[in-house]
């Protein structure tokens, strides 16, 4: 048994998973293949956007992935790490706008 | 930064490399070796097919030491290939019927006999007469500056290196200072008419990661490279080829150092393309030292395995015989055959 939940070479058996369900696996990945090609978005803004979403879902096979394939596409530290900014601000974003939630059923219930 | 010759490193001599390729993962059955991969696609042995390159180092003196040379080619490499050796490639390339001649170093500009060598071998009239270029060759002193005429007045196909559009990437790899003048040397070449639409003169640049990853889409980057050249310089040019850094020399050191060796070869089989096989440069490539000796391409040159027939020798030099041998590999061919593939001239696949 692994002692840990996470082995980098997981990574390379995803493929795999269609061997327990072939047509929904092979569904996802044309799916997913379809998704990540050059359309109105460019592949490489695809790729940016891929990896600030890896962050937010905190997804470490895909944060590896898409910073492997950002550096195939020659993109740069700055460009990456202000990707991850903007999947941060998104999130914490997401915690603070509650904060309004809070603010108005605190009011409504004090005196 | 010194070369790993100068500095008596371990991974100076070729049969350390080797050593490695045949040790770890290879040796205990985890990842196929590159002959066992090749024959699992019936592709084994590799055979030439017909001579239309003849590749010639004219030495591994370089004025630049980057991080990935696969020569291990600097300042302080003193392998210089001599006049009488340049003339029998002279003579052997006419014999050999190949269309295409291809210098290389090294930076091959720093052979002091190499202007002899280039106005003799345009008399000979191969259809493609290429000379690899580093770029900040040409504005690394006075001497040099006029380089740019003289590659147009022989006709010259020019192939340099760039390993990015922006300074950062390039100087990391490359060194402090190489983006800029390599911007200026592909300025002067754009001032004489290479690369410039309808000229005639051959401008082609060449990509490689910098880093422990694979090259991106070839097509997808040279539309960026010509862009941002473009916009940013006014800089033109022919073709950019995208070409995967083969686990030799320093940038095998760089793999071991950063620990990304395993991690990267598993990468190059995961990658492996039985498409890219048949257009692997060494089927239509003979590859010359400085010293006359022959190989099957210049990694192979590198890691000292000469071609696999009698004659392994210029002097020797037996077109049918070559056209016979088995070509040798190992674990690093396997650079060659990744994904879209990788050659001197580009992808493959």
């Amino acid at each position: 048994m692994q002692k840990t939940y996470y082995d980098p070479k997981d990574l390379k058996d995803f493929g795999k998973i269609s061997e327990w369900d072939q047509e929904l696996g092979e569904k996802f990945f044309e799916y997913y293949g379809k998704v990540f090609e050059e359309g109105a978005l460019t592949a490489r803004e695809k790729s940016l956007i891929a990896l600030a979403v890896s962050h937010t879902v905190q997804c470490a096979y895909c944060i590896d992935a898409y910073t492997s394939d950002g550096l195939k596409r020659g993109l740069e530290r700055e460009e990456m790490m202000e990707a991850v900014h903007v999947a941060a601000a998104i999130k914490s974003g997401a915690t603070l706008v509650h904060g309004v939630q809070m603010m108005k059923k605190y009011d409504k219930l004090s005196m | 930064m010194k070369s790993l010759a100068k500095r008596k490193d371990s991974l100076a001599d070729p049969k350390n490399q080797l050593a490695l390729f045949n040790s770890g993962a290879f040796a205990n059955g985890e990842l196929p070796t590159f002959k066992q991969k090749v024959s699992e696609s019936n592709q084994y042995p590799l055979k030439p097919t017909k001579l239309e390159i003849f590749q010639v180092n004219v030495g591994y003196m370089c004025n630049q030491v980057c991080a990935h040379c696969h020569v291990d080619a600097g300042p302080d490499r003193k392998e210089i290939m001599t006049t009488e050796t340049m003339q029998l490639c002279l003579d052997k390339l006419k014999e050999s019927g190949a269309t295409t001649l291809d210098l290389t170093g090294g930076a091959p500009e720093m052979n002091p006999n190499f202007r002899w060598f280039v106005e003799e071998a345009s008399k000979i009239g191969v259809q493609d007469f290429i000379v690899r270029s580093n770029l900040t060759i040409l504005r690394a002193n006075k001497k040099y500056y006029d380089l740019p005429d003289f590659f147009k007045k022989h006709n010259i196909h020019v192939v340099s290196s760039l390993p990015f559009y922006k300074r950062g990437k390039t100087d990391k790899q490359r060194g402090n200072g190489v983006f800029d003048d390599s911007i200026k040397a592909l300025k002067e070449l754009n001032k004489v008419g290479y690369g410039i639409e309808g000229s005639g003169l051959q401008l082609d640049l060449v990509f490689n990661p910098s880093g422990a990853f694979l090259p991106g889409n070839q097509a997808e980057l040279e539309q960026e490279f010509k862009t941002a050249l473009k916009e940013d310089f006014g800089i033109t040019f022919n073709n950019l080829f995208a070409i995967t850094n083969l686990p030799v020399s320093r940038f095998l050191e760089f793999l071991v150092a950063s620990e990304n060796y395993e991690d990267y070869m598993d990468e190059l089989v995961d990658a492996y393309n039985p498409s890219a096989v048949e257009n692997l440069m060494c089927k239509n490539t003979i590859s010359v030292d400085w010293n006359g000796n022959l190989y099957d391409c210049d990694f192979n040159q590198q890691l000292d395995l000469k071609v696999a027939t009698k004659g392994k020798h210029l002097s020797e030099f037996d077109v049918e015989a070559l056209s016979n041998r088995q070509i040798i590999v190992s674990q690093h061919c396997y650079g060659c055959t990744a994904g879209a593939g990788s050659s001197c001239q580009g992808s493959v696949a």
